[in-house]
């Protein structure tokens, strides 16, 4: 006699089970810490914070240990431990001005008040692979010197700022007083606000926006940018409790910031200016603030009174899907049973196919007759 | 209030309607009433801001300034612009058609001939499959599509069938008011001298007020009663079709007919 | 990782550093809010600050949000996939709600208060003093007509649901009959057209006036909407080809019912075939209550 599937409970054991121990690997070799993590595989943990919207590298690095080193899967595992945490405040607005720079460039001007700084950047590195790196005895490298600070704590003026003097740029925006919207507590709707659109950016899956972006440079939506300023440091987060009344520093995050600067003919309204895209993240990862920036100033064609042509441009498809969390967990529910709607479309097509045989063989039988 | 009452007054009137892009002007300062039955042509050279009117007249385009009033069948007279936009939409899915110079804009493409043609009446409430696939029928008959082409999709239509098709769906709910923006546009010759014909004969026959927007004065020359002169945003002349054609008073007017009346 | 214990009964505590049912007061409370607005307007998308569950995105985190905010110390919790309570996704958020709720947990669809559903509703009718949570993955009916929400909204502001009636002339112009199978569109109230879920259209019928509330989650599109005990719900069709469910030409292989939705199961790769009850529990009761009268027929 035929016994339905059972047993999920003990697949599902199982299953989990494998996981750990593929996790682990072979045991011969030394398991990788926490901390092995967050030093050496810190561009992950600075994507997996950025897109996981969670500053916290000790947990992005533990998030990456337990996912195995799936990028997504770790950005999930931040995302559902995020979304539980209470919320005791909101901080004030970052001075990026005012940040310990470790890399800053601008694409726009040869020399800008505070120099050009390169900081660690892949960008002149020839990309050989380096085999010396397969001996973990590699020679180290030589100890900083005395002198050398990270990064230039005096503040440098942002590029946008000296534009912003002669009135070539337009103005950085603001909120007419209003508290900027938060997508984690009120779902995204559209029209969306710009504040809700940066947001959704900076939570949104690197290799979306970079396609994006990308997209607008081959035509879909050009807008003609120029890298105004990429700028990478550590940034003081300041918050004011009501109950004190003064301003006090909780700590320091590192952030990248970019301003892509972009030519605008002009309206009845206003004279031709430049324009903004802006991109910022949580930790180094200047390829998603690029993209990021490019994305805010293809979104921005409404507003400016450009066609609206591309991919890029279009509001409700670029935020609907930027978010991995989301497209990841949809795209891969089809793993779950959909023995029901099938079992619905087999007697639905079994049912016309009966129908169209039978007016088949209705004609045969006319056809036969005549 | 009786349909005779009705005829009293002007189904359309358009009072100083302008609209501007940004420091641009699309038409400025347009005004004419438009009495049941009654087909204005509206001509000019491209960038004279005649579609820009249309779309302004036609509840697509809040106009910058002015007023579009719509004098209707049992409310009496609506403020276009000053009407909720589902009063607005309701208007347009009923009372008025809009025929779009492509019959892609107008059409349906992924569905039959027969559900482009019942989609309106399917959007007031019709829920009789039969019934609306007779009327979807009945009115491919009436602009010369055949019978045996209701299941095709337009896709699979020449241009003219799709631009006929397109006149079809707009007609089928009865409407009182149809705007035309090139309807013969992008046709040949001899389909455009069907489709004029086609067109004027359902006119005639169902008592249509119309405004058709062109480019071409012998489409005018054959539909229109009365004609607007456009030249940069503004009506240059205004007049019965055939007195403006034959005896054009601005010089613009008399540029426009001389160059192509001669043909 | 540490393995889950599922107890029939309520676990001793929840998880360390969460609350109880995961979800934090406040969050419970505003989707409570966004229920209640939901039963006041039914059938009508209501938008939510939905939250990143433990679980996948598309795997029922709307329908797992709303049994966190609706359940309670004293509730009994039922949870089927595909009709079953034992398919895989239905054991791991029955685990999860055991772990971080540590309610009563059930099979048996008379003995719980909440059931949480994907893709079916039970055979067995519900009762007013239940609720049925259904896990949604995409709310808006509209949605494959017209891709723009700014577009969709107004269309159901406005009643503009015309289109609809587009698709099923269209599939009985081309096929003479309605072909959609499965979430099959219904009018709630006589005003608001709703994606019911992927259920089977066999199971339309049960949702018109069933005595249970019905509240549907869908956590990656952040909407939740509700059908009130007793609404009128109306599977939308012509006239003349009025809405009809498929009855399978067959009878449970198991149980010998001939009225509920059967599972086809491939018994061998000769075309050999075995229907059986996709709601497990209904199947099962049905067999108990006949072992009593022919206990040796099932040996």
């Amino acid at each position: 006699m035929y016994v339905a599937v059972k047993g999920g409970e003990q697949a599902i054991d199982a299953s989990l089970e494998q996981l750990a121990r593929e996790r682990r690997g072979d045991a011969s070799v030394p398991e990788l810490s926490v901390a092995q993590i967050k030093q050496q595989m810190r561009l992950a943990v600075d994507r997996v914070m950025c897109e996981g919207s969670l500053y916290d590298p000790d947990l992005a690095a533990l998030a990456i240990k337990q996912a195995r080193g799936d990028l997504f899967e770790a950005v999930f595992l931040l995302r559902a431990y995020r979304t539980t945490l209470p919320r005791f405040g909101v901080t004030l607005p970052l001075d990026t001005a005012a940040m310990t720079t470790r890399r800053r460039i601008s694409a726009t001007y040869k020399d800008i008040p505070g120099g050009q700084i390169l900081g660690p950047s892949f960008d002149y590195s020839h990309r050989l692979l380096d085999f010396a790196l397969m001996d973990e005895g590699a020679p180290g490298l030589a100890p900083e010197r005395a002198d050398e600070t990270r990064g230039e704590s005096a503040p440098l003026p942002r590029v946008t700022d000296i534009l912003g003097q002669e009135g070539l740029i337009e103005g950085d925006g603001d909120l007419d007083g209003q508290a900027p919207g938060d997508l984690t507590r009120e779902p995204l709707r559209f029209p969306a606000s710009r504040d809700l659109r940066l947001q959704n950016l900076a939570r949104g899956d690197e290799g979306f926006l970079l396609a994006m972006a990308y997209s607008t440079q081959r035509g879909y939506g050009r807008n003609h940018p120029f890298a105004g300023e990429i700028r990478m440091g550590d940034i003081a987060i300041v918050i004011e409790p009501e109950e004190l009344g003064f301003a006090v520093e909780i700590g320091d995050v590192t952030v990248t910031e970019c301003q892509m600067i972009t030519q605008f003919k002009g309206s009845a309204d206003k004279p031709p200016q430049f324009t903004r895209g802006y991109g910022l993240t949580f930790g180094y990862c200047e390829r998603k603030a690029m993209a990021m920036a490019l994305c805010d100033r293809a979104l921005r064609a409404k507003e400016l009174g450009e066609d609206i042509t591309a991919p890029a441009q279009d509001e409700e498809f670029v935020l609907a899907h930027s978010d991995s969390v989301e497209a990841s967990g949809f795209v891969q529910h089809l793993k779950l049973p959909h023995y029901i709607d099938f079992q619905s479309e087999l007697l639905s097509v079994r049912d016309m196919r009966a129908k169209a045989m039978a007016r088949a063989n209705a004609k045969e039988a006319a056809d036969d007759a005549a | 209030m009786s349909a005779a009452q009705d005829n009293d007054l002007p189904l359309l009137t358009v009072r100083d309607v302008s609209r501007y892009y940004g420091a641009r002007l699309g038409c400025r300062d347009v005004s004419f009433d438009l009495w049941p039955g009654e087909v204005l042509g509206i001509v000019g050279e491209s960038g004279s801001g005649k579609s820009t009117l249309l779309n302004c007249l036609s509840g697509k385009l809040e106009p910058s300034g002015g007023e579009v009033v719509y004098q209707t069948r049992h409310e009496g007279a609506l403020d276009v612009y000053r009407a909720s936009e589902a009063r607005r939409r309701l208007l347009l899915r009923t009372d008025w058609g809009f025929v779009h110079q492509n019959p892609r804009d107008g059409l349906r493409m992924a569905v039959s001939a027969g559900a482009n043609v019942g989609e309106r009446l399917m959007a007031v409430g019709d829920r009789h499959y039969g019934n609306i696939r007779a009327a979807a029928t009945d009115w491919l008959g009436r602009v010369e599509i055949a019978a045996d082409r209701l299941d095709d999709r337009p896709t699979a239509f020449s241009g003219g069938m799709q631009q006929r098709l397109q006149i079809a769906r707009v007609l089928v709910t009865k409407p009182r008011l149809v705007f035309m923006d090139e309807p013969t546009g992008g046709l040949d010759v001899s389909v455009q001298a069907r489709l004029l014909d086609l067109l004027r004969g359902l006119v005639r026959d169902l008592g249509l007020a119309a405004i058709v927007v062109t480019h071409d004065l012998a489409v005018v020359r054959l539909l229109a009663h009365r004609l607007l002169v456009m030249k940069d945003g503004e009506v240059v002349e205004h007049g019965l079709t055939d007195r403006v054609l034959d005896d054009p008073q601005h010089p613009y007017t008399q540029l426009l007919v001389s160059s192509v009346l001669p043909a | 990782m540490t393995q889950l214990d599922e107890g029939s009964g309520p676990a001793e505590v929840g998880v360390a550093g969460y609350n109880f049912a995961y979800l934090d007061e406040q969050t419970k409370r505003m989707i409570r809010r966004t229920i209640l607005k939901a039963v006041a307007i039914p059938g009508y998308q209501v938008a939510f600050g939905s939250r990143e569950m433990p679980l996948a995105y598309g795997w029922g985190t709307g329908g797992m949000q709303i049994t966190a905010a609706i359940v309670g110390a004293d509730d009994t919790l039922k949870v089927i996939d595909q009709g079953a309570d034992d398919t895989t996704n239905a054991v791991s958020i029955r685990r999860f709600f055991n772990r971080t709720a540590g309610v009563a947990m059930t099979e048996r669809t008379v003995d719980a208060s909440v059931i949480q559903t994907r893709h079916r509703i039970p055979e067995t009718p519900l009762r007013d003093d239940q609720i049925l949570v259904y896990q949604v993955p995409m709310p808006e009916p509209l949605r494959y007509l017209e891709p723009r929400e700014t577009e969709t909204q107004k269309m159901h502001a406005l009643s503009e649901y015309g289109v609809m009636h587009v698709k099923l002339y269209e599939d009985i112009a081309r096929h003479g009959r309605i072909t959609t199978s499965y979430d099959y569109p219904v009018l709630v109230n006589g005003r608001y057209v709703m994606a019911p879920s992927p259920i089977p259209k066999f199971d339309n019928p049960k949702m018109d006036r069933m005595p249970a509330l019905q509240l549907f989650g869908a956590g990656r599109e952040k909407r939740i909407y509700a059908v009130p005990p007793y609404t009128p719900v109306k599977s939308l069709d012509f006239e003349d080809h009025p809405f009809s469910i498929d009855r399978q030409p067959h009878s449970c292989g198991l149980c010998g019912s001939n009225e509920s939705f059967l599972d086809e199961i491939v018994t061998d790769d000769a075309g050999g075939r075995l229907y059986v009850c996709s709601d497990t529990d209904y199947c099962r009761e049905r067999r108990e209550a006949g072992d009593v009268m022919n206990r040796s027929a099932a040996e």
